[in-house]
């Protein structure tokens, strides 16, 4: 479903700030795989993310999602085959315009928008039937400003646009970082549903080595921009949080004791 | 300050009333312009003080050549929308910022105008031609029924387009646009049309104004941005005073519109008050500084830094004695 072939991003090359964030990375993913991403900071993840969504061109490789190759579309042209969720909460939605306008926007993702109602009366339907489904009280605020909802309710929102219509991708960049634990767990467990119900091949970046493992039918580390270690099937249900540890120094060849990857 | 006041003729304020109706209505249309750029696109477009001038200029020179003045009011939109595509393009495809581009196309817009009339200002006979929209008091009814007329119909379009897919497109541009492209939606395009939309209007209202004043200046649109914000923010102010803060997209165009009635109401008055014609732009400027400035002070008075200073001496204090 996605194909990454040797692609490199170099960030101000020729300066004295320059980062080579990924290096030669390659990744295929088969139809459905749900494949968590962890690494250090600065390790790519959100790199390699932002490179498959388009925020810039790679220097070298090419990307394919569902046989189309993406390398030089820009990120509103390849939107068609990728549902999003970020981590900020603020970023996935427009805070000025209804819950019920957001979720429609997100229902002609890919769809030339043309001089045709933005909303009908159907789809009102179908959305409030879904937001019912999230268990917010959501469906009784359809036409409430989304910026007055709160981070948990605005990624619960974004991850149902991110899915509304069907994406061949699902990129999720640490889109529980920013809320509590409580309600982190929550939007957690609801990712893991809508990825279930329609079988999505999802890419998700997180922090947390607990739930890279819980999650997902594959896993993989990243440092210094290159895939360190990839684990699936039957090895990857047994994890430990110090079998990832270990797996990681080996890898990587030094001793990681990034805070961060600490942090579960 | 008896004479002063022995001045003043209450009868000649009503009878200004009716010119300055006609013009809020006319920079009315402007108005509407500017709320796309300035509200919607979150944007400050400075095209408009040059674009309304192209307006004003391409309207009488077209009615000078014999145009029918209806049509001729849609060139000068078009002409209009053209100058918001230069900038949409600058700024888009170019990477200027929007400000700056506008600030471009706004100084280049000065020099075609004059290439346009041939010289500063041009007027054409109002004897000879037909206007619908005029300045003369005995058919000022009329153009007040047309202009508002128009306003109407104007508000009533641009309602129905805020709620297309399209027009969801282009606000969710101006409210967030990593989410927008997210969704598909060519930000670029979207810039580009709504900076094509708010030029058109603008120039369809210095089109407007040339035929009601019968002719075209090339200094006619000097500070036109200002006046369409202080229409933008007087209407933003009395919606929310009249309606509250759940007003929906048709109200806040109508109330873009009032605010531009209201302005020239009180330019009028202010006229009236044998206040200076030639310090009306600072007034303007000053008026809307003070708008622009009140949200943002109420909200500084209620948490400031010196506020909370003061809480805590005070509490201070009480716990000391």
């Amino acid at each position: 479903m996605l194909y990454i072939n040797k692609i490199s991003k170099t960030f101000n090359p020729g300066t004295i700030n320059e980062k080579r964030a990924l290096h030669e990375l390659s990744l295929h993913l088969a139809p459905g795989d749900f494949v968590t991403v962890i690494g250090g900071n600065g390790a790519g993840k959100s790199t390699m993310l932002n490179a498959v969504a388009g925020a810039w061109p790679v220097d070298a490789g090419s990307i394919t999602i569902d046989g189309v190759d993406v390398t030089a579309l820009p990120e509103y042209r390849r939107a068609y085959l990728i549902g999003r969720v970020f981590q900020d909460p603020m970023l996935g939605t427009a805070p000025d315009m209804w819950l019920e306008e957001n979720l429609a926007l997100a229902l002609r993702r890919g769809q030339p928008r043309g001089l045709r109602w933005g909303i009908s009366a159907r789809e009102r339907e179908t959305f409030r039937e879904q937001l019912a489904q999230l268990g917010l009280g959501l469906e009784d605020r359809m036409t409430a400003k989304v910026g007055l909802l709160s981070g948990g309710q605005r990624q619960a929102v974004t991850l149902l646009m991110a899915t509304l219509k069907k994406p061949k991708l699902l990129l999720l960049d640490e889109h529980t970082a920013a809320l509590d634990p409580k309600t982190a767990a929550k939007v957690l467990e609801l990712s893991d549903q809508l990825v279930a119900r329609d079988n999505l091949t999802t890419l998700m970046v997180t922090h947390n080595m607990r739930d890279a493992i819980a999650h997902g039918n594959r896993l993989i580390m990243l440092s210094e921009g290159r895939i360190v270690v990839d684990v699936s099937g039957e090895r990857k249900m047994k994890l430990t949080v110090r079998e990832l540890m270990d797996l990681f120094s080996q890898a990587s060849g030094r001793d990681e004791t990034d805070d961060k990857l600490l942090l579960s | 300050m008896a004479a002063y006041l022995s001045l003043l003729d209450p009868a000649a304020l009503l009878r200004a009333c009716p010119g300055g109706i006609a013009q809020g209505l006319i920079w009315g249309v402007m108005a509407l312009g500017v709320y796309f750029t300035f509200r919607i696109l979150d944007l400050a477009d400075l095209t408009v003080d040059g674009s309304f001038a192209t307006g004003g200029a391409v309207c009488i020179m077209l009615i000078a050549g014999g145009m029918n003045p209806e049509l001729a009011l849609v060139i000068c939109t078009l002409t209009g929308a053209v100058a918001g595509v230069i900038t949409g393009l600058l700024h888009t495809k170019l990477g200027i910022p929007a400000i700056l581009a506008g600030i471009l196309t706004q100084i280049s817009l000065y020099s075609i105008n004059l290439n346009i009339m041939g010289k500063a200002n041009q007027a054409i006979n109002a004897g000879a031609v037909k206007l619908r929209i005029t300045s003369n008091a005995m058919f000022l009814g009329r153009t007040i029924g047309l202009t508002a007329f128009c306003c109407l119909i104007l508000m009533i379009i641009l309602y129905c387009y805020l709620g297309t897919e399209n027009g969801c497109a282009f606000r969710a541009t101006g409210n967030n646009a990593a989410m927008s492209r997210a969704q598909g939606i060519n930000v670029d395009r979207e810039k580009i049309i709504g900076l094509a939309l708010s030029n058109g209007l603008v120039a369809l209202s210095g089109g407007m104004l040339s035929q009601f004043q019968g002719f075209a200046d090339v200094n006619m649109g000097r500070g036109a941005i200002v006046i369409g914000l202080a229409a933008v923010i007087i209407g933003e102010v009395l919606g929310e005073l009249i309606v509250g803060k759940r007003i929906n997209y048709f109200l806040r165009l109508v109330f873009t519109v009032i605010g531009s009635i209201v302005y020239y109401l009180v330019y009028v008055l202010v006229l009236w008050l044998k206040f200076p014609a030639n310090d009306m732009k600072l007034l303007t400027a000053i008026v809307v500084a003070i708008f622009l400035a009140v949200p943002y002070l109420q909200k500084q008075s209620k948490s400031s830094f010196r506020h909370a200073g003061k809480r805590a001496r005070k509490e201070q204090k009480a716990g000391e004695q």
